[in-house]
């Protein structure tokens, strides 16, 4: 399945915070790591939608990361662990899907651990290229089914958007 | 209408250039990102220049959105919001790309970096066509300010808002103000004598009208933000009277409990059970340490309740708690001795004349438990050599990677005092001698003159197995000389161990309490290191002195006026902006199904019982958007950070798979 040239696409979501300021201080530290991650800056893990997650894997993402502080050092007092259990819950759906639940990680990195950080992001990208390309989108096609039921997913929330705005 | 998108590519000098094509970048976004009217990439865009090309296309082309890539967003989001602004373009529209921290910086393939770099300027040109225009809030700024911890740069910084005329809070641990620079009997390079400088300090903060102090006190609960913190501290009981004691010192005198001092006096000299900790404490109330206090451990005693000519001592006393309301909060909350019996061949707990630098500070002291005599372990013996060993748990992968910043002068003003008292010869045990302030190399050079010895090398073991008759009941110290570049094992009688400041075993614990982090060491995190060193990251919450990080009192004392300048700034200037990211809820589309309503932390949201619907209460609301992601019916919307904006986020950031999977369709 994978080859030595796949380059997976990731989205990383990151807490304001804490992890995204891990990655800001790998950056200063000047630590290399893969280029795959494309980091997405939300105020805090626990705005992370598991729609988002799907969202991302939907477009053609080979993985996600999902990143915020330390269980019990969460900038609003413990929304990481809300994260945390929409996490497994979300993992729990993937399986289901049929998508490997390794393809999605959680990470708890404190504004101090930019090595930590690119080290999780060394290992996801690393377990992403052993499974190879997801292949979400042309999956759909060869599988009407199940493109029904996973648009129904996306529907729902772009309903919800219309509400929104 | 379609937006109107500027992106502004910064090189960063060759930061970003080098990694990433910034040129191919623009061009690209150019062309292939719908909307985009202008496209640029620039030297520096934080330069005047940058933000005047930006202003000036923003009233040229009629820019809507703005997205710069350079830097992080901690950086300089604020810049270019201002830059907006100045335009006549909400702030709120402009979005930043990282290419610096998070791409040029960590990248070594420019190939790949210039397309992690697309994406990730895709992504922003998608978001920022949602976002919406915000408006700020502002508060009002509370004038009093607390500030936690009475060492010196604690006091400092009271002392220096106080005079300004604010209020102060002065929270302490210990029964008295002072920290660790009470402790020491001389300060190097100087040798001023601490007290001398220090007391005066103390009892002005203890006298002046615009400090309250709360000692024996910790700070319990911390709540609101910047602006509007309320505090809850615990006074702990002291068994005495604050408003009735004068401090006279009777009780303690006839206290018939006598202890070791394992607080002040390093476990070197004594203290009764109702004590201050040291004569010139401030305030001069004692406290009763009920763990050693024969009443309160037997039920009978009551000897100072007995001789307390004000009849001060009141045994009911119960922990208070008081509430404070203030705007700012400084943590000056100081440091920790390394635990030298971590290093068990350094002998200390084992061999009875190694001592800590602590122990030594007492010992050296006038006032201290041998009025300044250094003598040995037996309390008379004066020794006739000291080895004094640098770097204990510091510098030491084992234990503390850092530098302790101090001990190497604190190492040559104990040598100094030794050779002043005593005819003991005085060896120093260093790895670097690091005198790099103001007058230190002098004091070292001044050292070398005065016949201390130096011996370059990591110390082994200090041991009390003789090889030979010299080293006969000595303690040996053995180490390598890298200097001589052979092993030495030098006889001495006494041996003072330079232990590493560590940050206090709480600090982590107090630093959530207050909304702030810590570096892996331990330190509290500063907003910058080098540019912002005494704010944090948490609006309203400053640090200063070694909590911080290791350092001298002429840098505590800085640390401490510094946190004290930004603190009146806030003050003097009345208003602090809030970021107006919050949650809010459509309650029209509101199914009143309560799921939001506990994951608040806040309890920002309330449930209209009349409505059936749940309501964000804005001022409460700090934006962290956990509660939109719970909604069922998707009806809670994150200001700049609602399912839109992060949606087309995404959408952006994976552009090319996109484009990947609608090419078969198309060829």
């Amino acid at each position: 399945m994978s080859d030595d040239t796949f380059e997976p696409k990731i989205v990383g979501f990151m807490c304001n915070w804490c992890s995204y300021r891990a990655a800001d201080l790998a950056g200063s530290a000047r630590i290399k790591y893969p280029p795959n991650v494309r980091i997405i800056r939300l105020m805090c893990s626990g705005r992370i939608d598991p729609a988002f997650v799907l969202k991302a894997l939907s477009l053609g993402a080979d993985g996600v990361m999902l990143a915020g502080c330390h269980p019990g050092e969460c900038h609003y007092v413990d929304q990481n662990y809300k994260a945390m259990r929409r996490y497994y819950m979300l993992k729990h759906t993937l399986k289901s899907l049929g998508i490997e639940p390794e393809r999605v990680q959680l990470v708890w990195a404190s504004a101090a651990e930019g090595q930590h950080l690119a080290e999780a992001i060394e290992k996801l990208v690393a377990d992403v290229k052993k499974l190879g390309p997801l292949r979400w989108p042309s999956n759909w096609k060869d599988n009407e089914d199940r493109l029904e039921a996973l648009e129904s997913i996306v529907k729902e929330h772009e309903e919800a958007l219309e509400v929104e705005s | 209408m379609a937006e109107r998108i500027g992106i502004y590519v910064c090189h960063c000098g060759s930061n970003i250039a080098g990694t990433v094509d910034v040129e191919e970048v623009a061009r690209w976004a150019g062309k292939n990102i719908d909307d985009v009217i202008v496209a640029k990439d620039y030297k520096f865009m934080c330069s005047s220049l940058g933000q005047a090309m930006i202003e000036e296309d923003i009233k040229k082309e009629g820019l809507t959105r703005v997205v710069v890539a350079a830097c992080s967003p901690h950086l300089h989001e604020k810049t270019f919001r201002r830059a907006c602004e100045n335009a006549g373009l909400n702030p709120y529209l402009f979005q930043m790309t990282n290419l610096r921290e998070h791409v040029s910086w960590v990248c070594n393939d420019k190939v790949k970096g210039t397309a992690k770099a697309k994406a990730m300027v895709a992504a922003s040109a998608e978001r920022v066509k949602y976002q919406q225009p915000l408006t700020p809030m502002y508060v009002d700024v509370n004038p009093a300010t607390l500030v936690v911890g009475g060492g010196i740069a604690g006091l400092q910084a009271a002392l220096e808002l106080a005079d300004a005329g604010y209020k102060v809070y002065l929270v302490e641990r210990e029964p008295s103000v002072g920290g660790h620079m009470a402790q020491f009997d001389k300060t190097f390079p100087t040798l001023d004598c601490s007290a001398c400088i220090l007391t005066p300090k103390m009892s002005e903060a203890g006298q002046h009208e615009n400090i309250t102090l709360l000692t024996y006190s910790e700070l319990e609960e911390v709540s609101g933000s910047v602006g509007n913190f309320k505090v809850k501290i615990r006074k702990k009981a002291r068994y005495v009277d604050y408003d009735k004691c004068t401090g006279c010192g009777i009780c303690s005198e006839k206290c018939p409990r006598k202890i070791v001092d394992e607080g002040f006096e390093a476990g070197l000299g004594t203290r009764k059970a109702i004590y201050t900790p040291f004569p010139q404490a401030v305030p001069r109330v004692p406290v009763i340490d009920t763990e050693n206090c024969t009443y309160f451990t037997r039920g009978k005693c009551q000897v100072c309740s007995k001789v307390c000519p004000t009849e001060a001592i009141d045994y009911e006393q119960k922990d208070e708690m008081v509430e404070i309301e203030v705007g700012n909060i400084i943590l000056a909350t100081g440091w920790k001795l390394f635990d030298c019996k971590k290093i068990p061949q350094y002998g200390y707990g084992r061999l009875a004349n190694v001592f800590t630098n602590m122990e030594f500070e007492r010992l050296c002291n006038a006032a201290g438990p041998t009025n300044g005599k250094i003598v040995m372990r037996d309390g008379k013996t004066e020794p006739k050599s000291i080895a004094i060993i640098h770097c204990v748990g510091s510098r030491d992968v084992n234990f503390n990677e850092g530098c302790s910043a101090v001990c190497c002068m604190a190492a040559l003003k104990l040598g100094h005092l030794i050779l002043e008292k005593t005819k003991a010869e005085v060896y120093s045990f260093y790895i670097d001698m690091r005198t790099n302030q103001k007058m230190y190399e002098e004091f070292y050079q001044r050292l070398l003159h005065e016949g201390m010895h130096f011996v370059r090398g990591k110390v082994a073991e200090v041991t009390d197995a003789a090889r030979n008759p010299n080293e006969q009941g000595k303690l040996i110290v053995q180490c390598e000389d890298t200097l001589l570049g052979k092993q030495r094992r030098i006889p001495v009688d006494m041996v003072v161990l330079m232990g590493a400041i560590e940050p206090q075993a709480d600090a982590k614990e107090l630093g959530l309490k207050c909304g702030i982090s810590c570096s892996m060491a331990g330190w509290y995190t500063e907003r910058h290191p080098k540019l912002d060193p005494v704010a944090t990251m948490t609006d309203g919450v400053f640090v200063a002195g070694t909590c911080q990080g290791a350092k001298d009192i002429p840098a505590s004392v800085a640390q401490g006026a510094a946190a004290a300048a930004r603190v009146q700034g806030m003050i003097t200037k009345g208003k602090v902006m809030i970021e107006p990211i919050v949650a809010t809820i459509n309650e029209e589309a509101c199914s009143g199904c309560r799921i939001c309503n506990n994951l608040c932390p806040y309890n920002a949201i309330e449930y209209l019982e009349d409505k059936g619907v749940s309501r964000v209460i804005t001022a409460l609301c700090k934006g962290c958007g956990t509660c939109v992601a719970a909604c069922p019916a998707g009806v809670i919307s994150a200001s700049h950070f609602n399912n839109q904006q992060v949606f087309a986020e995404i959408e952006g950031a994976l552009w090319d798979a996109i484009a990947e999977c609608r090419e078969p369709e198309t060829v």
